[in-house]
């Protein structure tokens, strides 16, 4: 994917030591952000990484505990309402008002965001055809799919035609034919032009859509760059699956040169730049099994963030 | 607490965009929410009102049907702003997070709040405005002064309204509301007024009941409903407004720190 064009233009969203504090807690801690226009911009990390948290700063709905933080240019808190009004937000738990059907919650939203009745009908009528529900304009929210109501909340979220879409876990949840439909909506709405901005913890996801992303981690940026960039620089080009007892493997690998070993239970990740002397190896051991496979950010994303378990 | 969650509401036009999602809500599901608010009261008037209105006879000089009705729309006004004010608030706020689809837009915490107020008070006076249209089909109400209770209805509804909020926004689930119920919403309804004078009660317990704001309320529709005006207007009036000023400023603030953390 391309990289972003640097027009010069100033970044959609500049932050600057921006932090968050609960308590004890430091949630985002001096996080420094430049989200340039008309792109994708990705943050990843880990459950509880503080990705939300930004998300929700972004928003203004979260009091910000120190440094600086602007939207369009525009000062966050001070002129949120401004702000909030070109921005649309797909949320992860999808919150569309169960009372109504699929064409009146569009309807009631473009109210909240003042666009006139007619301007309003037209582009609900488009959006229903751009996520695919026009022949479920008057379904209640119950007979939806979860797909549907993700869909739901896209359109949405384009109903005040904003210029930043924030998307916070898109299409967690859903599965692989919604999230391929979602993808493409996106990168159609990346050459329209809007800016997004997703989070996710989906690896394969972050690759395909985001033109620049940043690996976060107990609150702090620990990377960025462009995806393709990021794997290059942080882990080496070929992955080998390995799988069985971790003596043996050890045994056999342990002191492979240029070899990289990562271990998790019965499970262990090769990493290497020179796949033929670990080929060559794996071929005296026939019992175990193995998949070889590129690298991918997935391996970036374990490699900064390291393999236990979160929350 | 900091200085933005204490500081004075400052709501925006959006408030009424709040109340109007609430009215298309309402409208929808007109049929069962009538049902609710007609059906009790209506008992309560046939039952109580004509049997025990039978043994009673006349208190305060109007007919124990009259008497009770005019104590039940007042109450139907503080049930109703109370449950919306406890229920449906914490339903929108936790478990349809209407309010986190509502701070994606323009919309602020300070326009949720004053809209659901204002929306607390209409339902106040949807749900009370069919019950004295029922107590004139059963002969009891007198003139036409039972008109000017239909905006009071309102004023209740925004007084009870404020204090149900503030419960809302501290309660970790809906089970927390039966507390506030057991020990101000029922014994209002039960020692202010609406079945007996609250004369009867003993000094202390007068004075108790006068600290809350039905007793209040009741003293003002009573007479409008009786074919009359009420004595000390402004007194009465002035402990709903108190409420109801008191109730919204406290949930502003505590609806505030509840949403933006």
């Amino acid at each position: 994917m391309a990289a972003i064009p640097d027009t010069g233009a100033a970044p959609v969203v500049q932050a600057r030591g921006l932090t968050k504090r609960f308590g004890e807690r430091l949630a985002v801690d001096h996080v420094d952000l430049d989200i340039p226009a008309g792109g994708c911009f990705g943050l990843l990390g880990p459950n509880g990484a503080g990705k939300t948290t930004i998300l929700r700063m972004i928003l203004g709905q979260s009091p910000i505990t120190a440094g600086s933080l602007t939207v369009f240019g525009l000062p966050v808190p001070g002129a949120i309402r401004e702000i909030r009004r070109r921005i649309g937000v797909v949320p992860q738990a999808d919150n569309a008002d169960p009372d109504f059907t699929v064409i009146e919650n569009l309807r009631v939203y473009a109210r909240y965001f003042d666009v006139p009745r007619a301007e309003a009908e037209r582009r609900i009528a488009e959006l229903l055809n751009f996520v695919e529900l026009a022949d479920r304009a008057d379904s209640p929210l119950r007979e939806l799919s979860g797909g549907m109501k993700r869909r739901l909340s896209i359109a949405r979220a384009l109903v005040n035609d904003p210029d930043l879409v924030v998307l916070d876990e898109p299409t967690s949840g859903l599965d692989p034919q919604v999230r391929r439909m979602i993808w493409t909506r996106l990168r159609q709405l990346r050459r329209a032009g809007k800016t997004l901005l997703l989070t996710t913890h989906y690896m394969d996801e972050a690759e395909r859509l985001c033109d620049e992303l940043v690996v976060i981690d107990h609150g702090r940026i620990i990377s960025r760059g462009e995806p393709a960039t990021l794997i290059a620089e942080q882990v080496e080009a070929h992955v080998l699956e390995v799988q069985g007892d971790r003596a043996a493997v050890q045994e056999l690998l342990g002191d492979c040169p240029g070899l990289r070993l990562e271990t998790v239970g019965e499970m262990h990740y090769a990493y290497t730049n020179d796949l033929a002397p670990v080929m060559q190896r794996l071929k005296l051991a026939p019992q175990l099994t193995y998949m070889h496979r590129p690298a991918n950010l997935e391996d970036v994303f374990l490699r900064l963030t390291g393999h236990e378990l979160r929350e | 607490m900091n200085v933005a969650t204490l500081g004075l509401p400052q709501p925006q036009r959006g408030a009424i965009k709040v109340w109007y999602r609430n009215l298309l809500v309402w409208r929808k599901l007109i049929a069962p929410s009538l049902f609710f608010t007609f059906g009790e009261p209506f008992v309560y008037l046939l039952g109580l009102g004509f049997g025990l209105g039978r043994f009673v006879g006349e208190v305060e000089g109007m007919s124990y049907l009259t008497f009770l009705a005019s104590g039940l729309v007042a109450s139907s006004a503080m049930n109703t702003a109370s449950f919306e004010g406890m229920y449906s608030v914490f339903t929108r706020m936790e478990h349809q997070q209407t309010y986190d689809a509502l701070l994606a837009t323009p919309l602020q915490v300070d326009d949720i709040v004053a809209g659901e107020m204002l929306w607390c008070g209409t339902k106040a006076m949807l749900a009370a405005t069919p019950i004295l249209a029922v107590a004139v089909l059963l002969g009891a109400v007198d003139d036409w002064s039972a008109l000017l209770a239909i905006p009071l209805f309102f004023l209740i509804g925004l007084c009870f309204a404020g204090p149900a909020i503030v419960v809302a926004a501290f309660a970790p689930s809906y089970d927390f509301f039966n507390y506030y119920v057991t020990l101000l919403v029922t014994p209002m309804f039960i020692f202010s007024g609406v079945f007996y004078p609250v004369t009867t009660l003993p000094p202390f317990a007068q004075t108790l009941v006068n600290l809350l704001p039905l007793s209040h309320a009741i003293a003002l529709v009573r007479p409008l409903v009786a074919g009359g005006l009420p004595e000390q207007l402004l007194p009465h009036l002035g402990v709903l407004v108190a409420y109801a000023l008191a109730g919204y400023l406290a949930a502003s603030v505590f609806i505030r720190r509840r949403l933006i953390q």
